[in-house]
C-alpha cells in the first residue's frame, strides 16, 4: 500500500461522491417531472430553462432555513443520525465496476481502473453495509423526541430486517449463477445472457425487496402522511432534513446500480450486441455509458411504482415479506443450484431450466398470495 | 508492516474505549451504540487476520441484524433509562472475579507470545479470498457438520420457544 495508491483511492471515491451529489438533485427533477407526467401536469418549470435550474434553489433554499432542535431530544444522537443515514448510501457502491478492465486508462503514469475497490467478498460488503444502514432512521427516530418520529422509524427496523432476508437470499442466486462473490467476475459472467434473464424471479424479488429497504413507494411505511405526520423526519428541518433526504434518493441510485450490475450485466452490452462494433469488447469506453442507461431505465421504474401503486398496509407487509418472499426466495436458491449442478454435470443446456423453474415457483407464490393475502381474508379479520 | 501495527494499536484502543463506553454509559441506547461500534472494530481485526469472508459475516449478522433487534427491543419498551443502583447483587463481585481470570489468561498469552505467533497464518494470504471461502464451506459440511447442525437445531428451539410464548399470550386475551 503506497501513499499513491491512497491517493488514487480519495481521488475516485471523491469523484464518485460528488457524482452521487449531482445524481441526487438531477434525480429529484427527474421524480418531480415524471411524476407530473404520470399525473397530466406540468411539474417544475420555471427556474431556468425546463426547470432545469430547480434542485439548485431547493438546495439554496434547504441551507437557509432555521437549524431546528426539539427541546428534549437527544442532541448528539439527533445531529448524527443524519450523516448515520448518508454514509452507507454514499460507500454502498464502492465494489461496483463501471466499466471494464480494458477501459482503463493511463494517468500520471498510473493506471485507473473503473472501479473504487476490487473485493473478492463484494457482494458480502453490499450486504453488510444494507444491514448497517437501518441505524440512521431508527436513530433519527428515537432521538426527536417525538411518538409518531418514533414509532416511524420502529417500522423502518422492522420492515427492513424483514426484507434483508429475501435480498440476500436473492443475492445467493446471482452468487451461485456466476460461481464468484467478486463484482467483476459477476458482471463477466453475465457475457452470454443477463441474470436477469436466467433469474426473472430472482430479479423481481431483487426490486421488491430494495424499494422496502430503501423505503420507497408503496413501502414508504415508515413516512406514512395519514398515520405518522411525516414519521421518522418529522422533527427534521433545513440541511439535516436535506441530508435524510438526500440519502434517500441516493440509496435509489446505488441500488439501481447495484441492480444493473448483479441483474443486466452492469456495464456489460445487452447479449445480442456482443458480437457487434457496440460490444464492450469492442469499443471498451460504452461500458459506463451502458451502466449509466441502465440506471436510468430502472430509476424510472421506481418512479413509475411510486405513481402508480398504493401504500400497502402494514400487517399485509409483513405477511408478504414473511409468508411469500421468504419463502420463495429460499425455493429459488435451491432450484438455482439444481440447474447450475445439473448444467454442469450432464448438459449444458439444463442451464434454461432454471429461467422455468424460477417461473414455475413465482406462479406457485402468486397463487398462494391470493390464497392468502387477499383483501376478504382480511376484511372478516 | 508498520501500517499494519500502527492500525492494530489505533483499532485495539477503539475497542477498549468502546467496551468501556458499553459498561459505563447509563443509558441503554448508547451502550448498544457502543456495542456495534465493538463489533464494527472486531470486524476490522478480522480483516487484518486475513478473513474477510469472517469479517463481513460479523458486520451483517451481529453489527447488522442482531443489534438492530436490541435497539427495537429497547426502543419499543422505552428502557433506555437504566434504574440506579443494583438490580442483581451478587453480579459484580462475580463480574470481578471474572475479569480478574481474563486478565491472567490474557497476560499469560502475552507472555507465551513468541510460541503463539508461530502458529498464526500468514495474513498475506487474504487476496485469494474466494478460495478461503471455498475452503471454510467444505470445512463446514464435512469436518465440522456435527457442531453446525446442532447449532441450527438450538437456534430452531429458540425460535419455536419465541413462537409459543406470543402464541400463548394471543390466546389468553381472546
Amino acid at each position: 500500500m503506497t501513499l499513491a495508491n491512497v491517493i488514487e483511492w480519495l481521488v475516485k471515491g471523491l469523484v464518485w461522491v460528488l457524482i452521487l451529489l449531482g445524481g441526487f438533485a438531477y434525480l429529484t427533477y427527474y421524480e418531480r417531472r415524471a411524476l407530473a407526467r404520470i399525473q397530466v401536469r406540468v411539474g417544475p418549470n420555471r427556474a431556468g430553462p425546463w426547470g432545469l435550474l430547480q434542485p439548485i434553489a431547493d438546495a439554496i433554499k434547504l441551507i437557509f432555513k432555521e437549524e431546528f432542535m426539539p427541546a428534549r431530544a437527544d442532541k448528539l444522537l439527533f445531529t448524527l443520525a443524519p450523516i448515520i443515514t448518508l454514509t452507507p448510501a454514499l460507500v454502498i457502491t464502492a465494489v461496483v465496476p463501471f466499466g471494464p478492465e480494458s477501459a482503463s486508462f493511463q494517468l500520471f503514469g498510473r493506471t485507473i481502473t473503473w472501479y473504487i475497490a476490487d473485493l473478492n467478498v463484494g457482494v458480502l460488503y453490499i450486504m453488510s453495509i444494507a444491514s448497517i444502514a437501518v441505524y440512521g432512521i431508527v436513530l433519527a427516530g428515537w432521538s426527536s423526541n417525538n411518538k409518531y418520529a418514533t414509532l416511524g422509524g420502529l417500522r423502518s427496523t422492522a420492515q427492513m430486517l424483514s426484507y434483508e432476508l429475501a435480498l440476500g437470499l436473492s443475492f445467493i442466486a446471482v452468487i451461485v449463477l456466476a460461481n464468484s462473490t467478486r463484482l467483476l467476475d459477476i458482471v463477466e459472467a453475465q457475457k452470454g445472457m443477463w441474470f436477469a434473464v436466467l433469474q426473472p424471479v430472482g430479479f423481481v424479488i431483487f426490486l421488491i425487496a430494495t424499494l422496502a429497504e430503501v423505503n420507497r413507494a408503496p413501502f414508504d411505511m415508515p413516512e406514512a402522511e395519514q398515520e405518522l405526520a411525516a414519521g421518522y423526519h418529522s422533527e427534521y428541518g433545513g440541511m439535516k432534513f436535506a441530508l435524510l433526504f438526500m440519502a434517500e434518493y441516493d440509496k435509489m441510485i446505488a441500488i439501481c446500480t447495484i441492480a444493473a450490475s448483479l441483474f443486466l450485466g452492469g456495464y456489460r452490452e445487452p447479449w445480442f450486441l456482443r458480437d457487434t462494433v457496440l460490444g464492450v469488447d469492442q469499443t471498451p469506453w460504452l461500458g459506463p455509458l451502458y451502466v449509466f442507461i441502465k440506471v436510468f431505465i430502472l430509476l424510472f421504474g421506481m418512479i413509475w411504482v411510486r405513481a402508480t401503486w398504493p401504500r400497502i398496509r402494514y400487517d399485509r407487509l409483513m405477511a408478504f415479506g414473511w409468508k411469500i418472499l421468504l419463502p420463495l426466495s429460499l425455493a429459488l436458491v435451491f432450484l438455482t443450484s439444481i440447474g447450475m449442478l445439473l448444467a454442469e454435470q450432464v448438459n449444458p443446456l439444463y442451464q434454461w431450466g432454471i429461467p422455468l423453474a424460477s417461473l414455475a415457483a413465482g406462479f406457485i407464490a402468486i397463487l398462494g398470495m391470493y390464497q392468502t393475502l387477499r383483501r376478504k381474508e382480511y376484511a372478516r379479520a | 508492516m508498520d501500517f499494519t501495527l500502527l492500525l492494530f494499536f489505533l483499532l485495539a484502543a477503539t475497542a477498549v474505549a468502546t467496551a468501556l463506553g458499553l459498561l459505563l454509559s447509563r443509558n441503554a441506547v448508547y451502550a448498544a451504540l457502543f456495542l456495534v461500534l465493538n463489533f464494527a472494530t472486531v470486524a476490522v481485526f478480522y480483516l487484518l487476520l486475513g478473513a474477510p469472508f469472517v469479517a463481513m459475516t460479523q458486520v451483517t449478522v451481529y453489527a447488522g441484524a442482531i443489534m438492530v433487534l436490541f435497539l427495537f427491543v429497547i426502543m419499543l419498551l422505552g428502557a433506555e433509562k437504566l434504574p440506579k443502583g443494583e438490580a442483581l447483587p451478587w453480579q459484580r463481585p462475580l463480574a470481578i472475579g471474572a475479569a480478574v481470570i481474563l486478565f491472567a489468561e490474557a497476560v499469560y498469552l502475552l507472555v507465551q507470545r513468541v510460541r503463539l505467533t508461530a502458529a498464526l497464518p500468514d495474513p498475506g494470504t487474504w487476496e485469494n479470498s474466494m478460495e478461503s471461502l471455498r475452503q471454510m464451506a467444505g470445512m463446514l459440511f464435512t469436518d465440522y457438520l456435527l457442531p453446525f447442525e446442532v447449532t441450527s437445531l438450538l437456534l430452531l428451539v429458540a425460535m419455536i420457544g419465541a413462537i409459543v410464548l406470543t402464541k400463548g399470550e394471543r390466546a389468553v386475551r381472546s
